[in-house]
């Protein structure tokens, strides 16, 4: 495995992502407060969408990438890919917990409510509990090994269900009528406000990526360290210092 | 077609690997494994805990698939013709590998049909026999000595007739009087031209009935004779010398 | 030991003529795999009586917190009686597994010239046959106790039932298989399993308060809620059968 730092692509990113991450944050956070105008309905509050909407977006991103991954490594084998499954649903996590406080944040004082058991942000709760139970399996397993392979398959049976639950979540809140109308918040109306989302959307991609680079190649040097151990503890017999991670 | 395959598994050897290779994490339990072993060969592998004994008679059962190296067993890829090499095999573990809730004839009656045999029943019955246990036919698994429930074992094992037997530490657990009937079974097993390996880490066990002799240390073949006429204190000698000597 | 008698089909006789031949061979070693477990139960009785306790006595609790006496059973009783179900089938699937482990017979499975997906065809069977005994007898009694016409809607609750029986047994098997290798497995596998399952514990709630209502299960929301849960069904157990080698490798 590659040390990081010789890597001239990922040291590159490494330098520039979270330059241009905060460039990004700035211009979305300001362009949230003063280039979006004023919702009509919801006033002020409609502007925390601009925080929770993209994250939701991103988030489903890094679980398809867990799910790409799950598959990639039950193929070939190759750790890397699970590192990148791992990675990637921690930071999806982090992002459906963004996702999950700013909806109820947004819920009370448009509607009175903290939480209204709409579809989107329920089946985002759903995801969460499901994803949280990726990483216990993680956790709850002692054989690396069958780690990787358990948290792949729940990564891909976590994923394929993510689409059943968001139309079923729907189905039946179509029977539960609600008071006030849930929706993108009564819509994204003018062009500003929606460059405001698209921007949202971009700044959170560039957060997920910033992250990515540096929580991957922080589980290929866990996984390095873990490989020097075993073989400090049980001298002539081990494999020699690896060139790259080894496939299981 | 049929023919063929018959005349491939007739005429190849029982076990063809070179280069076999395991590993866990960094650890190589089973480091570079050279072994070909001919039709009615008794194979014993001797070595302490932790040799990859185990490991190495898994790899050979294709329970573990071997990072490195190649593996034929009677001239058959496990990886493409799963159904032929495992129709070929038997393993006698430790550990039983019976349904304690089941009676013995319903273990092996099983068995017999998730191989395939023909008239199970029948056959389930001739193993019973065999083995010695038919009183306890109906008896759960669970209620039986550990002698008994090795016996069954084999039973088992060789309910749909293996050309290759594997023996994982067979001895563990055992009894006197255990251990000599497992010892007279042994003989009987190797009736009919089947081929065994054992593993073990007790010197005494398997020397009588061996054609050949292999001492396993971390992971590597290091010794490997015909049996002949070795004794026992010749053995260990070369045991303690491999073993102990190796930093 | 005895000759080779022609008893014993040498390997090469069971040669696949046929691509329809393989599928029905391996449909008949999951049907004996699924016979095996049963027939340790129906000997041992150790999984059953305390699946049937065990939801009787979540059904007994939730009419204290309800009162069914004087609330209406079918508006609220669907979810309690699917939270009975699902419970005693978290029994179910943990208790699957550990009864391999007891003589590692998970490795005399692998030994033997029969698919992973096999073994858990035949698991998924097996597991799904006990849930529906311990549904059978659940039904009739809550029908005494919360006194509601049972025999009239049989029909189709048999049929929502089943349905959704078999689509939580085919992640519940996965998972069984998974946390029964795992430390805190019988914590995880409910955790896995009912968030994995939430579509199908709506469309079970939906359906049988349908079915209780008398309205025909087949048209309108709950046809689709059916359609979904078959839809779910069928992707969840191509899923498992695909991934279930990974999980019992070594």
């Amino acid at each position: 495995m590659k040390n990081p730092e010789a890597n001239p692509i990922l040291s590159l990113a490494r330098m520039l992502l979270p330059v241009t991450t905060l460039a990004l944050a700035g211009t979305t956070l300001y362009m949230t407060f003063f280039y979006a105008e004023r919702e009509r309905v919801m006033g002020d509050v409609q502007r925390i969408f601009y925080f929770h909407a993209p994250a939701g977006i991103v988030c489903f991103l890094a679980f398809f990438v867990t799910f790409i991954s799950s598959i990639a490594y039950l193929v070939t084998r190759r750790k890397s890919w699970d590192i990148v499954g791992e990675s990637s649903t921690e930071i999806g996590l982090v992002l459906t917990s963004i996702v999950l406080i700013t909806g109820p944040l947004w819920a009370r004082p448009v509607w009175g409510t903290y939480w209204t058991w709409e579809a989107r942000l329920t089946t985002t709760l759903i995801l969460w509990l499901i994803y949280m139970g990726y990483l216990l399996v993680r956790r709850y397993t002692d054989d690396p090994d069958q780690q990787a392979r358990f948290a792949s398959v729940v990564g891909i049976i976590g994923f394929l269900d993510v689409p059943i639950v968001y139309w079923s979540v729907r189905w039946w809140r179509g029977h539960h009528p609600l008071v006030l109308k849930v929706s993108g918040g009564g819509g994204l109306e003018t062009p500003h406000m929606k460059t405001t989302f698209l921007m949202g959307i971009i700044t959170y991609l560039a957060l997920y990526l910033c992250l990515m680079v540096y929580r991957v190649p922080l589980g290929q040097a866990e996984e390095k360290l873990r490989w020097l151990r075993e073989r400090a503890s049980s001298a002539p017999r081990v494999a020699a210092n690896p060139g790259r991670l080894p496939q299981h | 077609m049929p023919g063929a395959e018959s005349t491939t598994a007739r005429c190849s050897p029982p076990v063809a690997a070179r280069g076999l290779t395991r590993r866990y994490g960094p650890i190589r339990a089973v480091d570079g494994v050279d072994l070909q072993l001919e039709r009615g060969e008794f194979l014993t592998v001797f070595g302490p805990n932790g040799a990859g004994k185990t490991t190495l008679l898994k790899t050979l059962a294709c329970l573990v698939k071997p990072n490195a190296g190649t593996l034929t067993i009677f001239g058959f890829d496990p990886r493409r013709s799963f159904d032929q090499v495992k129709r070929r095999l038997g393993l006698i573990a430790h550990t039983g590998l019976l349904y304690g809730g089941l009676s013995a004839r319903d273990n092996l009656l099983f068995f017999a049909r998730l191989y395939d045999v023909g008239d199970p029943g029948r056959r389930a019955d001739e193993m019973l026999e065999e083995v010695g246990l038919t009183e306890r036919a109906d008896d759960l698994v669970r209620t039986f000595s550990r002698g008994m429930q090795q016996r069954l074992s084999i039973g088992r094992a060789l309910i749909h007739d293996p050309d290759l037997v594997l023996l994982d530490e067979p001895y563990t657990g055992l009894d006197q009087h255990a251990s000599r009937m497992l010892r007279g079974l042994l003989e009987q097993i190797r009736g009919k031209g089947r081929t065994l390996v054992m593993v073990t880490h007790h010197l005494e066990e398997g020397l009588e009935v061996s054609t050949r002799l292999a001492i396993m240390t971390r992971g590597r073949i290091a010794w490997e004779a015909g049996a002949g006429s070795l004794s026992r204190a010749a053995l260990e000698k070369f045991y303690l010398e491999v073993v102990g000597g190796g930093a | 030991m005895s000759s080779r008698s022609s008893v014993v089909p040498i390997g090469a006789d069971m040669a696949a003529t046929g691509w329809l031949t393989s599928v029905r061979r391996e449909i008949a070693k999951a049907l004996l795999i699924c016979r095996k477990d049963l027939r340790i139960e129906w000997r041992n009785l150790d999984n059953l009586p305390a699946m049937f306790f065990f939801s009787l006595l979540v059904l007994v609790i939730f009419n204290f917190g309800f009162d069914f006496a004087t609330a209406d059973f079918r508006l609220l009783g669907p979810g309690v009686l699917w939270v009975a179900f699902s419970f005693s089938g978290v029994l179910a699937f943990g208790h699957s597994f550990t009864l391999e482990r007891e003589g590692d017979c998970i490795q005399a499975l692998m030994l033997a010239p029969v698919d992973a997906g096999t073994i858990y065809l035949g698991k998924l069977m097996a597991n799904c046959v006990s849930i529906l005994i311990v549904e059978s007898a659940l039904l009739p009694l809550s029908a005494v106790l919360f006194n509601f016409d049972l025999l009239s809607v049989a029909r189709p609750l048999g049929i929502v039932v089943l349905v959704h029986t078999i689509g939580f047994a085919a992640n519940g098997t996965l998972f069984g298989a998974m946390t029964a290798r795992t430390r805190r497995g019988d914590v995880l596998l409910p955790i896995l399993l009912f968030s994995v399952s939430v579509p199908l514990m709506i469309s079970a709630v939906q359906t049988t308060t349908a079915a209780f209502a008398g309205k025909s299960i087949f048209e309108g929301s709950p046809g689709t809620w059916l359609v979904m849960a078959s839809v779910f069904d069928l992707v969840f157990i191509t899923a498992a059968y695909l991934t279930f080698e990974y999980i019992l490798e070594e």
